[in-house]
């Protein structure tokens, strides 16, 4: 007995194989979605209803309310959509779709998700210490998060500040083992032009957010030693500058929008030539326009900070640059549409998440030239029209691609499929009512409700009757997107024991994690596979079939 | 689109409200015309019995147009944007006109402070005229204001101006108005303060010159009265 549950403890707690850790990451960020979605009840239900008692909450004062939509943002962010489309799909699907047994540093993968996991803990343990959890907006400015006469959280903002630089810790070292892996233990015959873009992409991903974390975290220390030793790097009272906080954090916050897009985007990648039976319109085209956005995308940081009080000169430069980056977004989009072109579409449940992914982030996308645009953001700054901008990017992002990708490696990782019809149920749900949330707070923001207020009471032109029932309809659309989640989980853990096997390759794909049993044993491969072709290689006129898996060598040349 | 919601109350509103329209036509072009034939080929491609996809890599130059001709014409429309969103903000932020006020707006948590010159028309003198969570202007006038922060960081914001400039302890920020319309409006804070931060409005009174030497003069009283 004892023996078991060491070997339980070794097999899924202190394990070193990628596809445990990858499930470790998974699953805390779907714990932490939760939570982060409970926060978004509260808030939006005080919105709705301000000074209510709202049922599993209570009545929310203003620095609770604070801390919610503080801590949404930072945990949708950083323990959602970092943990789940990077690190546990990453871990997951980087050694099996490059053809090899495993990360190149497994121990230093262990310690990642440790770290990670530590690092989760303090950000919920920041809301049960004196003061509660930290109320000063996601970005963290100071002084108001430097000094706890001014945050009134002494505690909560520490922990904040600490927690947050903890999983940057955490993402570089997983970083380190992607970049590695995917660049050293390619099966033998994968060239870089072989190599699935969602591999790629996470590639490129880790490499910017290793370029562009170095300034945060530095900036987190000091932010840190302003909290609790008195420096006053931010302190103008001693020769500090608030600004220059902004600039560490905004010089990581804007590529960081590109370290979570580019996983995404390389997950509606595999899914959409899967179920077109299409290969990847342009593949290298694809490639550098995710390269041009890396790189553009260190050059845009400012345009957070156009009405920050930065020199307005500065602002002519970053409009230029962010209304530029729209142009290899767009260029990807429109590849990955032309995808579709020829192609014999099957609306299953991956795909429907991977075509609601496209056609949410256009929204999203188009949205964001109004804030890019300087002039026009001097209106826009701050009010609710970003937040329904950056929500159609996060959504699709965070929530909407991961859908798409569980849905879709499911039968890989468990061995079973996942129920169809509840599938297409909670799809229609989650996708109608997300648009339901969002759209309204669109109108909101046009018409000038600014962010982070919990009650309009004060605001005579924000406490009219049309706006409140606007509110509320985007709450009540909330709460139901919310109630449906339990479909999904209800589908997700019911499948684990009654789905239908899902044999090596229930999609037809061609890539490799489609040639191993399901769920792949330790070591992943029998024997190493041999790369002949590239990943998309499917309706080929030379293959019988409809898709020509990467290892299948090619036919005997009849000559 | 806005104007009907929030007044332009202010002269660049209406330039700043045009550049929204200008993203909004060429943003709003692309958008249908990328969603539009997005569902397109949902449609027409979709999966029928006896049909086999086609194997199209994408590198074919006739195909390649149809990604390479939008990435022109969307640098062209790139521009368009550029120019005008330089232009406003040239206008709105960059450059400072002549003013005929002076005024200081000091933020606080959670509150605001409006300092006007008093009959002088001189700031920093004994007639100066403080008024707390309200501020009367008067109509035509340039105003320049001295934006100052005690505490942490704030934003000055009149959505009727479609103005706003974050507050930022240490420093004197210097911008500009000019009302155009009378009225009574909101003045928000739009940079989290903390925990009062949703508490932190005032009111914005665009007087008529007769009202607002009016005002001036019960204020002057009032000054005179507490010395």
């Amino acid at each position: 007995m004892a023996a078991q549950k060491q070997n339980f403890f070794m097999k899924y707690l202190w394990s070193t194989d990628h596809k445990i850790i990858g499930m470790q990451y998974l699953f805390t960020g779907m714990a932490m979605a939760l939570i982060g979605g409970y926060f978004a009840y509260a808030f939006r239900m005080q919105l709705a209803f301000p000074g209510a008692e709202i049922p599993l909450v209570g009545v929310v004062s203003p620095g609770e309310y604070n801390a919610f939509v503080t801590n949404h943002g930072t945990i949708m962010i950083f323990w959602v959509a970092m943990p789940v489309l990077i690190a546990a799909f990453g871990n997951y699907l980087i050694p099996l779709m490059v053809g090899c047994d495993d990360m190149v540093f497994p121990r230093l993968n262990r310690l990642s998700y440790q770290i990670f996991l530590i690092s989760a803990i303090i950000i919920i343990a920041s809301f049960f210490v004196p003061g509660g959890g930290f109320g000063g907006a996601w970005t963290a400015y100071p002084p108001l998060s430097a000094d706890s006469a001014y945050n009134l959280t002494p505690l909560g903002s520490s922990m904040w500040v600490i927690a947050v630089a903890l999983e940057f810790v955490a993402f570089l070292m997983g970083g380190i083992n992607f970049i590695t892996t995917a660049m050293n233990s390619r099966a033998p015959g994968m060239k870089m032009f072989d190599v699935p873009i969602v591999v790629w992409f996470i590639v490129i991903a880790s490499i910017l957010f290793m370029a562009s974390v170095g300034p945060l975290i530095a900036g987190a220390i000091m932010l840190l030693f302003d909290q609790q030793i008195g420096t006053g790097y931010f302190d103008p009272r001693t020769g500090g500058d608030p600004i220059l906080y902004q600039h560490l954090f905004w010089f990581f916050g804007h590529p960081e929008v590109y370290v979570v897009l580019l996983p995404a985007m390389g997950i509606v990648a595999e899914i959409i030539t899967v179920f077109a039976r299409k290969k990847l319109f342009a593949y290298k085209i694809v490639l550098y326009t995710a390269i041009a956005t890396g790189v553009l995308s260190f050059f845009v940081w400012a345009h957070h900070q156009f009405i920050a009080g930065i020199d307005p000169r500065m602002a002519n430069i970053f409009t230029v640059t962010t209304v530029l980056i729209s142009i290899p977004i767009a260029e990807m989009c429109f590849v990955y549409i032309a995808t579709l072109y020829g192609g014999s579409i099957k609306f299953s449940v991956p795909m429907l998440w991977a075509l609601a992914f496209l056609a949410e982030f256009l929204i999203g996308g188009v949205t964001g030239i109004f804030l890019g645009a300087s002039g026009a953001d001097v209106y826009f700054h701050d009010t609710y029209f970003v937040l329904a901008h950056f929500h159609y990017t996060f959504f699709p992002i965070a929530i909407i691609s991961v859908f798409a990708a569980l849905t879709f490696w499911y039968p890989k990782m468990f061995g079973r499929l996942m129920n169809e019809t509840w599938g297409k149920i909670h799809f229609w749900i989650t996708v109608l009512c997300f648009n339901g949330i969002f759209l309204p707070l669109f109108v909101l923001g046009m018409w000038g409700q600014h962010r982070r207020i919990y009650n309009y009471e004060h605001f005579p032109e924000l406490a009219t009757q049309d706006m409140q029932n606007l509110r509320i309809f985007a709450t009540t659309c909330l709460v139901i997107m919310l109630s449906a989640q339990v479909i999904f989980l209800l589908n997700f853990f019911l499948s684990l024991f009654r789905g239908k096997k899902a044999g090596k390759n229930p999609w037809r794909a061609s890539t490799l994690e489609w040639t191993v049993p399901s769920p792949p044993p330790h070591g992943n491969f029998e024997t190493l596979p041999v790369v002949y072709r590239g990943p998309y290689e499917y309706s080929h006129p030379d293959c019988e079939d409809d898709f020509w898996p990467q290892d299948a060598p090619p036919a005997e040349d009849p000559s | 689109m806005i104007e009907q919601h929030v007044v332009q109350a202010s002269t660049y509103a209406a330039d700043i409200d045009n550049l929204i329209m200008l993203v909004a036509v060429l943003g709003g072009f692309w958008f249908f015309a990328a969603q539009g034939m997005f569902f397109w080929l949902l449609y027409r491609f979709r999966e029928r019995p006896g049909h086999k996809a086609q194997y199209v890599t994408g590198d074919e130059k006739e195909l390649k147009q149809w990604v390479s001709i939008p990435h022109m014409l969307i640098i062209l429309c790139d521009v368009a944007i550029i120019v005008g969103a330089v232009m406003v903000w040239m206008n709105v932020k960059q450059t400072l006109p002549e003013p005929d006020r002076t005024i200081r707006v000091v933020a606080q948590q959670w509150a605001w402070t409006f300092v006007q010159p008093g009959p002088d028309g001189e700031l920093d003198t004994e007639d100066d005229i403080t008024t707390t969570d309200e501020l009367h202007v008067e109509v035509g006038q340039v105003y320049h204001y001295q934006l100052e922060s005690t505490d942490v960081l704030h934003d000055f914001s009149v959505p009727v101006f479609r103005l706003k400039q974050d507050a930022v302890p240490g420093r004197r920020i210097v911008g500009w108005f000019e009302p155009i319309v009378t009225g009574e409006h909101d003045i928000q804070c739009a940079e989290m303060c903390g925990i009062g931060h949703g508490a932190m409005a005032a009111r914005i009174f665009i007087e008529t010159p007769e009202q607002h030497a009016q005002w001036m003069r019960s204020r002057g009283d009032a000054v005179a009265a507490a010395d």
